[in-house]
């Protein structure tokens, strides 16, 4: 139990109640745009700009940002070429950033890099600049949800209808994918580049079951996102597991059990 | 080349009729495939224009032209004189989309589905207020669907639905809706009072209306059995309404509501439908 107060497990929390807040939060939007799978592309191509900051000394959270605000972009021009058949330019971005990432980890070997805490997490070695870096972000979510939220539910259920209210919807498009990329560069230390689309997916995934309106959906995953980090963690450092493994089936855990729940209260009904 | 003029500003004296919609010369390419080519029409005040083309003759392209989402290969689109480009008075033009346009498990009630038609260039980084709010539920109430506020949008049926997208489009008293294929996968009953009540909107408010539909009886039924005109696979049905404006000077809201009213009597229907 000395585990929880000690203070690399206390950073570890911080950064993980901030994620669980922010991750959920766009992940909602872009799993309600049936965009769920960008979570899992960028968080690959970020892996590869991780790689390549351990290489060339560049710190690597922020060349992780920059690698996948790139991708962001690169998948946003793809999708243009591929229109109906969008998912395409996600399996092509994906792809690229994990044959990019296992070059440069396979040149970095005498660096002795650590390959594993990116691919499934290190939330244990986060260090105050990480932590600085994982506010800002969270920060610059919350301000631009909370001042935009209400654009962002019609520009969500209803692109055309945003475009005749006068939206510019291309540029709420080009945030989104900006926001997403920060998110998952942020996360890749504390679940791991393998899992950060649980974050982004399960919460909204469990708010579709329970959610009546937009603003209980909205409700629904942050409180879903924080109950999992803060729980994940706790179990994770009492029976020394991989925190970010723990957080993930946790998450789904919860998924079954409102599933469950669901179907008993019909049963009842 | 074609082009439409509507006989309509001539013939009213006591009104000028400004151009609402005006399309000139223009043409789509899509990945070098002509879409359409040199479509010229203009959309005066109060008319009603039925759109009417077959699959891929180009209806939703012109659509998402005229609202601003494709910017045309060449030629000039206006609305309310102004280039789409420089337009600013977005709150003036209500939507109708498609019934399928949306995920039938969004999580959104009725209520917030209603609102969101106030959220445009204006209301960016404002709260609602209550006067938002007052608007949201007169124009439920004109559609008749305040007992839905709360309820999730994919639970309604078709007719509800549409109701509920109406709604959102009426929210800002706007001078032009545009409806794109409101109708589709709606009983023939629910179509009708649906129609019923675009037709009441068009002969008593001051409003536009440009609709894209493949129902050839409605668009036959009140826009005439020609079209007006035809660029390629689309035509253009137009019907100009200067009837006395009865309503213009009441509310929207209340009108549609005596109309409704007027409607479960069961004795409206009968009369506009002869009228014309």
């Amino acid at each position: 139990m000395e585990i929880l107060t000690s203070e690399f497990f206390q950073k570890a929390l911080l950064g993980g109640l901030f994620i669980g807040i922010t991750a959920p939060l766009v992940g909602l939007f872009l799993v309600l745009r049936r965009l769920s799978m960008i979570g899992d592309t960028l968080s690959h191509v970020a892996i590869a700009g991780v790689a390549l900051g351990f290489l060339t000394g560049v710190y690597p959270l922020v060349a992780g940002i920059v690698f996948s605000i790139a991708a962001s972009f690169a998948i946003e021009k793809l999708r243009k070429a591929y229109k109906t058949y969008a998912e395409l330019s996600l399996a092509i971005i994906m792809s690229g950033g994990i044959a990019l990432a296992s070059i440069l980890f396979t040149l970095g070997k005498s660096y002795s890099m650590n390959v594993n805490s990116y691919l499934f997490g290190s939330i244990y070695t986060l260090n105050s600049a990480d932590l600085w870096i994982i506010g800002g972000v969270t920060g610059a979510v919350l301000i631009v949800i909370g001042t935009q939220v209400k654009e962002l539910f019609l520009l969500t259920f209803d692109e055309e209808a945003a475009a005749v209210s006068g939206l510019p919807v291309r540029f709420y498009n080009v945030m989104i994918s900006v926001l997403t990329a920060l998110i998952i560069s942020v996360s890749i230390k504390i679940v791991g580049a393998l899992l950060v689309s649980a974050l982004l997916t399960i919460p909204a995934a469990c708010s579709l079951i329970i959610a009546r309106s937009f603003k209980q959906s909205v409700i629904a995953v942050v409180v879903i996102g924080e109950f999992a980090l803060l729980f994940g963690l706790i179990i994770a450092g009492v029976w020394n597991l991989a925190p970010g493994g723990t957080i993930v089936l946790l998450l789904i855990f919860i998924l079954l059990l409102l599933l469950a729940s669901r179907r008993g209260l019909r049963l009842f009904n | 080349m074609s082009t439409i003029t509507s006989a309509a500003a001539t013939d009213d004296g006591c009104r000028n009729h400004n151009d609402v919609i005006t399309v000139e010369h223009v043409s789509f390419a899509y990945q070098h495939k002509q879409v359409m080519e040199n479509v010229s029409f203009s959309v005066k005040e109060r008319d009603f224009i039925g759109l009417i083309g077959t699959n891929g003759a180009g209806k939703t392209t012109l659509l998402r032209m005229i609202v601003g989402l494709h910017k045309p290969s060449s030629g000039q689109i206006r609305l309310f004189g102004e280039p789409v480009g420089k337009f600013k008075e977005w709150e003036r033009i209500g939507y109708v989309p498609q019934r399928n346009a949306f995920n039938p498990q969004f999580p959104a009630t009725v209520h917030e589905v209603v609102l969101s038609g106030l959220y445009g260039r204006k209301k960016l980084f404002k709260r609602l207020n209550r006067g938002d709010h007052t608007k949201a539920s007169d124009a439920m109430d004109a559609m008749g669907i305040t007992d839905l506020g709360e309820k999730r949008i994919g639970q309604l049926s078709g007719g509800q639905q549409q109701r509920v997208f109406l709604a959102r489009a009426l929210i800002n008293s706007p001078s032009l809706l545009i409806l794109d294929e409101p109708t589709v996968g709606i009983d023939a009953e629910t179509q009708e009072s649906f129609f019923h009540m675009i037709k009441h909107m068009h002969q008593h408010h001051n409003m536009t209306f440009l609709m894209v539909s493949h129902d050839m009886e409605m668009i036959r039924g009140y826009l005439g059995e020609e079209p007006a005109s035809s660029a390629g696979k689309l035509h253009f049905y137009i019907k100009h309404s200067h009837e006395t404006q009865d309503c213009v000077e009441s509310n929207l809201a209340h009108s549609l509501k005596g109309l409704r009213e007027r409607m479960e009597g069961g004795r409206e229907v009968i009369a506009i439908g002869n009228s014309n």
